[in-house]
C-alpha cells in the first residue's frame, strides 16, 4: 500500500515538475516606476531544490560559525546571515555569474553563491591556509570571481559597486554590477554622492538595500528621517518587496536586472529581511529587540520554511526528499568545519606577501631593525 | 647674405634650445596623451579635468582628443568618485583619478587606503588594484591653510601604496608614464608651483616608451662635503643653496628623492657614507614626516658609523600655513636655511 502511495505521489510530483508551479507573489512598492516585476512566476522542480539547498546550506554554515565562535576557534568579528538567505539566493538567480556583485561585511552567503565553497569560506573564517584567502582576510574580506568582498567600512562598497558597473558599461560587455549595502548604511554621504555620478552617467548598477532593521543596536526609526529605503534614491527608481520570499527576491531582481541592461541606468531594491542573530557575535542581540519578535519572525517569516511549505504544498517534492537535502547539507557542513579546524594555519613566509601584484621580490622591515622579510607577489 | 644666414643660424639656435625644454605641465600633459593611446583601458576622471581643460591645465586638450569615455568630468564628490575610480580599477580598468589639490584626497582617504591599498592583501593576491591617484601637494602661493598641506608622509606610511613625488619635467613624464603602466595603487604628488617650470628634455625622455623606475633616486648633483636629500619643488632649493655654497668650497651632493614610498635608502646610504653628513629638505611639517623616516633609517642603517655630524632636518614650520605673503614665505624652508643648515652641521 505504502508503495503504491509513493508511486502514485512520484507520479503527480512528476506532472507537476513538468510544469513548474505558477506561483503569485506579493505586489512590490513602486517609486518613479510605472510598473513593477510580474505578480506571477514560475518555480521549476530543480529550481525549488536547487533554492532550498543553497539556502539551508547557508543557514547551517552560519550556525555552525557561531558554535565554532562560542568555541574560540573563529576570533574577532563574524557578523552572521542566517534569516536573510532568501536575499542572497534570491539575487543570484536573477544575474548571471558573469555579473557583479560586492556587498558590506555580513558576507559569508554571498561569498558562497558567488562561487565560493563552504570548506574554504569556513577556513578563512578559522583563519587557516585553505581558506578562500589563504586566511589573511577573515570573515569581512572574502573574494571570488566578480565578487568584489566583503568590505569592512561602512559604506564604502557602494562607491566601488559603482565603479564596477563603469567599467562594465566602458567595456560594453553587458554585464551589469549588484551593489548590497544595509539599513545602516543607507544613511552615509557617499551612497548618495554615488547615487549622483551613477545616474548622471546611466551606470548599470542595481542597489540593493538590505533592511533588516536594525542598524547594529539601533532600530531604523532611531536612524533614519525616512526610512523608505526604496524612495531615497530620489531620481533613481525604486521598488520594495519582501526579502524573506525567494521567489519575489528572483523576480524583481531580473526586473531590475533589465532595466540595467537596457541602458536605463541604475535601480534600486530594498529588501525587507531580518537577521537572527545580533549584529556581530558580540552582540546578543536582545538588547535593543525581544525574544518575541525573534521567533515571530523565525515562526511566521523565515524563509527556508515558507519555500518548503510552498514546494510541500504545490507536490513540488516531499518530505522525505527535502529531509535528505537536510541531512547532505549538514554533512558538507560537518566536512568543511572538520576541514576548518585542522587545516594548519599560513606559514610564516607568507606574512609580507601580495603586498604589490606583477612586482619583483621586495623586503619588508619586520619588528626591528635587524629583521628583514621577504615579500613575492 | 652674411645677414640672412646669420639670422638663420640665430633662428635655428633658438629653435634647437626651446626644442628641448618642456614644462613640468607639458610633460604630464605628454605622459596622459601617451599612456591613453597606448592602453585603451586607461581614462582620467576628476574635477574639471574634461571641458575646463583641467584646472590647472595638466590635461589640456585631451577631452578634445579622447572624448566623454576616456575623460570623465566629475561632480565635486571627492569619497564618491575616488571610490568609483578604485572600483572600476578592481573591475579591469585602469583609472587615473585626478584630485583637484591633495588637500580634497583627505575626504576620500578612506577609498585610498582601505579599498585601494590593503586590497590585493587582504584578497590574498586574488584583487589587484591598478590605479592612480595624482594631483597637486603641498604649498602653494597664498592659498592658506587648508589648501597648502604636504601629504607625502601620511601616504608614505601605508602599506600597499606607492608614492612618488618628480621634481622636473623627466620625472614628471618618466614617472607618471610608470605610474600609469604599474598594477598597484600609486599615489603621485605633483606641486602646483612646478607647473610651469620649463626643464631640459633629453632625446631619450622624448621617446614614447620612456619610463623611469619606482623607488630609484636621482643624484642631481654629485659632492663630497655634505648630503642634501630632498624631494619636489626643495630639490630646486638645495640646487640653488648647493650652487651659493660651492662659492665657499663647499661641495653639496643633491639627492632627489623620486619616490616617497618604496624609499631609496640605499642610495641614500652610499652618498652619507661618502659625504658623512646628512639634511635631509621638505616643505611638509617636520613631526613623522620623510626626513624623520630618512633620519631613523640611516641610525639603523650601515650610514651611522660614517656620520660626523648628527643628521638633521631642514621642514616647513610646525604651523598650519598662513596667507600674508611675509608669513607664508617664513613657513616653508629658503634658501638662506638650508645653507645655514649646512654650515651648522659642517661646523664652519
Amino acid at each position: 500500500m505504502r508503495k503504491m502511495l509513493t508511486i502514485i505521489s512520484n507520479v503527480l510530483r512528476g506532472s507537476a515538475s513538468r510544469n513548474g508551479a505558477e506561483l503569485v507573489s506579493e505586489k512590490c512598492d513602486l517609486h518613479k516606476l510605472e510598473e513593477g516585476p510580474p505578480l506571477q512566476a514560475v518555480l521549476t522542480r530543480e529550481e525549488g531544490l536547487q533554492y532550498y539547498r543553497t539556502m539551508q546550506t547557508i543557514r547551517r554554515m552560519e550556525l555552525k560559525a557561531d558554535q565554532l565562535y562560542k568555541q574560540k576557534i573563529i576570533r574577532g568579528f563574524c557578523h552572521l546571515y542566517d534569516g536573510q538567505e532568501a536575499c542572497a539566493v534570491g539575487i543570484e538567480t536573477g544575474i548571471n555569474l558573469s555579473d557583479h556583485l560586492i556587498t558590506a561585511y555580513r558576507a559569508h552567503g554571498y561569498t558562497l553563491t558567488r562561487g565560493g565553497t563552504v570548506r574554504e569560506i569556513m577556513a578563512e573564517l578559522t583563519g587557516r591556509r585553505g581558506g578562500i584567502a589563504k586566511g589573511k582576510g577573515g570573515s569581512m574580506h572574502m573574494y571570488t570571481k566578480h565578487f568584489y568582498g566583503g568590505n569592512g567600512i561602512v559604506g564604502a562598497q557602494v562607491p566601488l559597486g559603482a565603479g564596477v558597473a563603469l567599467a562594465c558599461k566602458y567595456l560594453g560587455n553587458n554585464e551589469i554590477c549588484v551593489c548590497l549595502y544595509g539599513d545602516g548604511a543607507a544613511n552615509q554621504g557617499q551612497i548618495f554622492e554615488t547615487y549622483n555620478m551613477a545616474s548622471l552617467w546611466k551606470l548599470p548598477c542595481i542597489f540593493i538595500c538590505e533592511n533588516n532593521k536594525y542598524g547594529m543596536g539601533t532600530s531604523v526609526e532611531r536612524a533614519a528621517a525616512s526610512t523608505d529605503y526604496y524612495k531615497r534614491g530620489d531620481f533613481i527608481p525604486g521598488l520594495r518587496l519582501d526579502g524573506m520570499d525567494v521567489l519575489c527576491v528572483r523576480e524583481a531582481t531580473k526586473f531590475a536586472a533589465e532595466h540595467c541592461r537596457s541602458g536605463k541606468g541604475p535601480i534600486l531594491m530594498e529588501l525587507q529581511t531580518y537577521r537572527y542573530h545580533g549584529h556581530s557575535m558580540s552582540d546578543p542581540g536582545v538588547s535593543y529587540r525581544t525574544r518575541e519578535e525573534i521567533q515571530e519572525v523565525r515562526s511566521k517569516s523565515d524563509p527556508i520554511s515558507m519555500l518548503k511549505d510552498r514546494m510541500l504544498s504545490n507536490n513540488m517534492a516531499s518530505v522525505e526528499e527535502l529531509k535528505e537535502i537536510d541531512v547532505e547539507v549538514r554533512k558538507e557542513i560537518e566536512d568543511a568545519a572538520q576541514f576548518a579546524t585542522t587545516d594548519p594555519e599560513p606559514p610564516l613566509d607568507d606574512l609580507c606577501n601580495h603586498i604589490f601584484y606583477n612586482d619583483p621580490p621586495m623586503e619588508v622591515r619586520g619588528t626591528n631593525p635587524w629583521t628583514k622579510l621577504k615579500s613575492v607577489s | 647674405m652674411f645677414l640672412r644666414h646669420a639670422v638663420w643660424y640665430y633662428h635655428a639656435f633658438l629653435y634647437s634650445i626651446l626644442r628641448y625644454h618642456v614644462t613640468v605641465r607639458d610633460a604630464l600633459n605628454q605622459a596622459l596623451d601617451e599612456e591613453l593611446e597606448r592602453d585603451e583601458r586607461v581614462f582620467l576622471l576628476g574635477e574639471e579635468v574634461a571641458q575646463y581643460d583641467g584646472a590647472y591645465k595638466v590635461s589640456r586638450g585631451l577631452w578634445k582628443k579622447y572624448g566623454d569615455k576616456r575623460i570623465i568630468d566629475t561632480p565635486i564628490t571627492e569619497m564618491g568618485f575616488a571610490g568609483i575610480a578604485v572600483g572600476a580599477a578592481m573591475a579591469g580598468l585602469r583609472p587615473i583619478c585626478e584630485f583637484m589639490t591633495f588637500n580634497f584626497s583627505m575626504q576620500a582617504i578612506d577609498q585610498v587606503i582601505n579599498s585601494a591599498a590593503k586590497t590585493y592583501y587582504m584578497s590574498a593576491g586574488l584583487q589587484p588594484v591598478p590605479i592612480v591617484f595624482r594631483g597637486p601637494n603641498g604649498a602653494s602661493a597664498g592659498v592658506a591653510a587648508q589648501h597648502s598641506q604636504c601629504f607625502a608622509a601620511w601616504y608614505g606610511h601605508c602599506p600597499g601604496l606607492k608614492v612618488v613625488s618628480p621634481w622636473s619635467a623627466e620625472d614628471a613624464k618618466g614617472l607618471l608614464k610608470s605610474a600609469i603602466r604599474d598594477d598597484n595603487p600609486v599615489v603621485f604628488l605633483e606641486n602646483e608651483l612646478m607647473y610651469g617650470v620649463p626643464f631640459e628634455m633629453s632625446e631619450e625622455a622624448q621617446s614614447k616608451d620612456f619610463l623611469l623606475p619606482i623607488g630609484k633616486a636621482k643624484i642631481e648633483r654629485q659632492g663630497n662635503h655634505v648630503t642634501l636629500v630632498s624631494h619636489s619643488r626643495m630639490v630646486s632649493l638645495c640646487l640653488d643653496a648647493a650652487a651659493v655654497l660651492a662659492k665657499e668650497g663647499i661641495e653639496c651632493e643633491v639627492i632627489n628623492m623620486r619616490t616617497i614610498r618604496p624609499l631609496d635608502a640605499e642610495a641614500i646610504e652610499t652618498s652619507v657614507m661618502k659625504t658623512n653628513h646628512l639634511i635631509t629638505v621638505e616643505g611638509g611639517w617636520p613631526q613623522f614626516g620623510v626626513g624623520a623616516e630618512i633620519l631613523a633609517r640611516i641610525m639603523e642603517g650601515p650610514a651611522f658609523n660614517f656620520l660626523d655630524a648628527p643628521a638633521v632636518r631642514v621642514t616647513g614650520v610646525d604651523i598650519p600655513m598662513p596667507y600674508a605673503k611675509i608669513l607664508e614665505d617664513n613657513s616653508i624652508p629658503q634658501i638662506k636655511d638650508i645653507i645655514f643648515s649646512v654650515k651648522k652641521t659642517l661646523n664652519v
